[in-house]
């Protein structure tokens, strides 16, 4: 491999690690001053303009603490649970397209850190890795609650991917591709074929049950609200991290905040056209610079990840928290069904446009 | 039995509906809800920037008052301290001597006056005490502080300055 292309690569992931690792901490401010909102307060504004620096501060606080080990622990994967939950958060963001190609005159830099064909099978099997961080750092701490937050953890994972993945064949079957830049760039078509829907045909159209699964799927995958079972601090006193203390808390709170960004990217890429904006096609047409375009169409990207990113918090503070029988009652005898229904059904009208013989 | 008032409102458990079993209506419209309430005025105020308005009776910090000629109104006779049903008030008078006109109002004044803030408890009773009409409660809440000594109030805090009238 040139050189020129191993700089390249590593600056964009680096990028893509400072931006994810930035929103992360801001959506910690954004979690708190929308949930005040919420709640018709004002929530943290005092560091900083609008409060912009509540995040430094909480960093610092949380890098000051005292760290504790339990006597009892197991003291490496102690160490390793919340380490494990941030190495998986941070890698799964490698395979989102976050742009189309930037192209200077004969220079072209793709804006996807690795294009590789089973680049959903990827996330997948990432995002299930995901689960060994809070085992591991749960079972570790040798106490009860952090062991039951724990299994819950894992049962509930392993309950709503089986769902998700349902959700994600029927995708499939209408985009044929499991590359993630393919599956993007699919959605750049017209809507239904009509007429000045150029840029909107959007896989949330042609996929609106596999979507509302996958969204409540990504809820469940996340430990959000109303799925946060593993840490509902009612039951649990915070389920699995509860005998992290100091950064290695810090770390487990930074890794969901960072396992919801790259999931909002996920879903907007999957359901929401990613890149793509209507009225590309004019703004081509109309000779603008294809640079332009690539750099609106990161921006609408973003746009789309900062909604959902939005929808996770909305959905925190209106929606209570499951009970457990109801939550793995709703993944088994309601989203595994309706999910293999949808892609019976989604085969059957396949079928009959004649998609496919 | 027959109600006597007709307002017993008989509530029926009806199995759910198809919409309603499905629970995301229900979903749709708290998010509306929630979302309203994101748009919706902030009951917060930002304190120490901004304060509420106080009642035209709110009874905060003592002050001792002086007359038009910005002489010392309270002459020391203790019926504040008298009335006062939490003992904050203590005080020690002392007898005007021959140019201190200008000063004190009465031949007898107080030549110490202290109110202790953790005691008093605000009701007022020293003001409706006071024949000379030479104390009132009419300043803000008491700052806080780190030391108890701080809360007692002499008459260095409570007499108002001259260059009010």
């Amino acid at each position: 491999m040139e050189s020129a292309l191993i700089i390249e690569k590593f600056l964009l992931i680096t990028i893509v690690l400072v931006v994810s690792l930035v929103v992360a901490m801001y959506m910690t401010l954004v979690e708190r001053r929308f949930a005040a909102f919420f709640q018709d307060r004002l929530g943290p504004n005092r560091a900083g303009p609008f409060g912009i620096l509540q995040p430094l501060a909480d960093g610092v606080k949380l890098f000051t603490k005292e760290e504790i080990l339990p006597e009892n622990a197991n003291k490496l994967l102690f160490i390793m649970g919340p380490s494990l939950a941030m190495f998986t958060a941070t890698i799964s963001s490698a395979v989102i397209p976050w742009g189309r190609d930037l192209v200077f005159g004969d220079k072209v830099i793709s804006l996807q850190v690795a294009d590789i064909n089973v680049g959903l099978l990827y996330i997948f099997g990432v995002v299930s890795l995901g689960v060994y961080g809070m085992m591991v750092g749960g079972w570790a701490s040798n106490n009860k609650y952090s062991l039951l937050g724990t299994i819950r953890a894992a049962s509930q994972s392993i309950s709503y991917e089986i769902a998700m993945g349902m959700a994600i064949i029927a995708l499939l079957m209408v985009t044929g591709t499991l590359s993630m830049r393919g599956i993007v760039d699919g959605q750049g078509s017209t809507l239904y074929g009509l007429k000045g829907t150029e840029g909107l045909g959007w896989n949330v159209f042609y996929q609106p049950v596999a979507f509302l699964i996958y969204l409540i799927c990504m809820f469940a995958e996340c430990n959000r609200t109303p799925f946060d079972l593993p840490e509902c601090e009612s039951e649990l006193v915070a389920g699995y991290h509860t005998e992290h203390s100091s950064m290695k808390l810090g770390f487990y709170l930074f890794a969901e905040y960072i396992n919801m960004f790259v999931s909002s990217a996920v879903i907007s890429a999957l359901f929401f056209g990613g890149y793509n904006f209507p009225g590309q096609e004019a703004l081509a047409n109309a000779g603008v610079a294809s640079y332009w375009i690539t750099l609106i169409g990161v921006g609408a990207f973003f746009c789309k990840i900062a909604f959902f990113l939005f929808f996770f918090v909305w959905v925190r503070w209106t929606i209570p928290r499951f009970r457990y029988d109801q939550l793995m009652r709703l993944g088994w005898n309601m989203l595994v069904p309706l999910a293999i229904a949808n892609i019976g059904i989604t085969g059957v009208v396949m079928y009959l446009t004649g998609h496919i013989n | 039995m027959e109600s006597l008032t007709n307002r017993k409102k008989v509530l029926e458990q009806k199995p759910m509906t198809f919409a309603e079993r499905m629970y995301l209506p229900a979903i749709l419209s708290g998010l509306t809800i929630t979302l309203k309430h994101f748009f919706k005025k902030k009951a917060t105020i930002r304190y120490p920037e901004v304060k509420r308005e106080y009642s035209t009776n709110f009874r905060g910090i003592h002050s001792l008052k002086r007359d038009e000629e910005g002489r010392e109104r309270c002459t020391a006779c203790g019926l504040c301290a008298l009335s006062c049903p939490a003992e904050a008030i203590t005080m020690i008078a002392a007898e005007r001597k021959p140019g201190e006109e200008g000063l004190y109002r009465e031949e007898k004044y107080a030549a110490t006056y202290e109110i202790n803030m953790l005691r008093c408890i605000f009701c007022g009773f020293c003001e409706e005490a006071c024949p000379k009409e030479a104390i009132y409660l009419d300043g803000d809440i008491p700052p806080a502080s780190f030391d108890r000594e701080n809360f007692v109030y002499g008459k260095d805090k409570l007499v108002e300055p001259i260059h009010k009238k």
